[in-house]
């Protein structure tokens, strides 16, 4: 089943969920690494690169996510979920959208606006442009901890949407897990 | 890098001709002044690129106006002292990335041979020595000005930055480094 129904998740929707979480988990383990090699200026550069790179396709799948979200039928809640649950779960899920847009966006920003003026050579297969900022160490600097902020406030919220699904697993064991894992669950 | 050195020789050889006596004339020692410029450019993918110098330098040619084999030429560069518009570029490039001044504090080029390509160029070759490599390396010189005791030169070279483990950021950036100078060479 591809699409959704009122009561599940089709697979396109499960299968770009988890490709924009691994997708995300990459990009931030590696601008995580950006930071720890500071002493080891080739090392850092070409993790600055690979995280373009992912970074590139967070951003490539966010948009796809958002679409699919978009144009498709929304599942119900879980049957039984209380109304404070169904609010909260709801602007979650509308927030972590927002944010696997917005968080690669503000890291194309920084690229776009440093001087170094560094190309983005997504895997080495195509040159994405820079966004039409004008070159600016300012800029740069508040694009980046614009960046830093909304990626570490994603990560907190990541880790809280998953615990969050661990719990309805183990402890609730209503399917709510089951249904991001297979349409059937 | 006494990189005119190198420039002086093959210009003045160039300049000579057949002129025996043009060639005695600018044979002697030579030395080049801080009013050349070596600079060097790394294309990028897409357009644009680095564009650095090499402010600090020091060069001598011995120039033998009658046999241009028997001329020679060293250049001493320091890379502790490049240049490149952007700080961060500059502070990169003098990093174990790139250059390694910590622990390679010069680059240096000896000519080897010098051949004639015309009345007023010449290719010199030589070992260029970074990061403790020493390579073959040829720049191609040509004679521009010549004015009492000072030679205008400008010389060109291609030089290749993976064999001197300077291959960081290849293919966003070229392999290449493309060296252009213009060189001042003052007999002393």
């Amino acid at each position: 089943m591809w699409r959704n129904t009122r009561t599940s998740y089709g697979w396109i929707a499960i299968t770009l969920h988890w490709a924009v979480a691994a997708a995300f988990a990459a990009t931030f383990a590696l601008g995580w690494a950006t930071q720890a090699a500071a002493d080891r200026p080739a090392t850092q550069f070409n993790l600055y690169q690979w995280h373009k790179s992912f970074g590139f396709l967070v951003l490539a799948l966010a948009l796809v996510r958002v679409g699919a979200t978009t144009l498709d039928v929304r599942p119900d809640p879980m049957p039984g979920l209380p109304a404070w649950q169904r609010r909260t779960s709801g602007a979650m899920h509308a927030l972590l959208l927002a944010l696997i847009l917005a968080v690669p966006l503000a890291g194309w920003a920084v690229a776009s606006a440093s001087p170094l003026a560094i190309p983005n050579y997504v895997f080495e297969l195509v040159v994405v442009p820079h966004l039409p900022l004008p070159k600016s160490a300012a800029l740069e600097t508040a694009a980046s901890w614009t960046h830093a902020v909304l990626a570490w406030t994603t990560g907190v919220l990541v880790a809280g949407h998953a615990g969050a699904a661990v719990v309805h697993a183990v402890a609730l064991r209503d399917g709510t897990l089951r249904r991001m894992l297979s349409p059937r669950g | 890098m006494r990189v005119r050195e190198l420039i002086l020789c093959a210009g003045l050889l160039a300049a000579g001709g057949a002129d025996g006596e043009t060639l005695s004339e600018v044979s002697g020692r030579y030395a080049i002044a801080p009013a050349s410029t070596i600079a060097f450019h790394v294309a990028q993918i897409g357009g644009g690129g680095i564009d650095g110098r090499f402010p600090d330098f020091a060069g001598m040619l011995e120039l033998d106006g009658g046999d241009l084999a028997r001329s020679s030429v060293s250049i001493t560069l320091e890379p502790a002292t490049v240049t490149a518009g952007e700080q961060r570029i500059a502070d990169f490039l003098r990093s174990s990335a790139v250059f390694d001044v910590a622990n390679h504090p010069a680059i240096t080029f000896t000519s080897t041979r010098v051949v004639r390509r015309g009345s007023d160029a010449a290719d010199i070759l030589g070992a260029l020595t970074a990061r403790g490599r020493t390579l073959s390396a040829t720049f191609h010189a040509k004679l521009v000005e010549r004015r009492g005791r000072e030679l205008l030169f400008r010389v060109v070279g291609r030089i290749a930055r993976d064999p001197y483990d300077m291959g960081i950021g290849v293919p966003i950036y070229s392999n290449f480094a493309d060296f252009e100078m213009l060189l001042r060479c003052e007999r002393i």
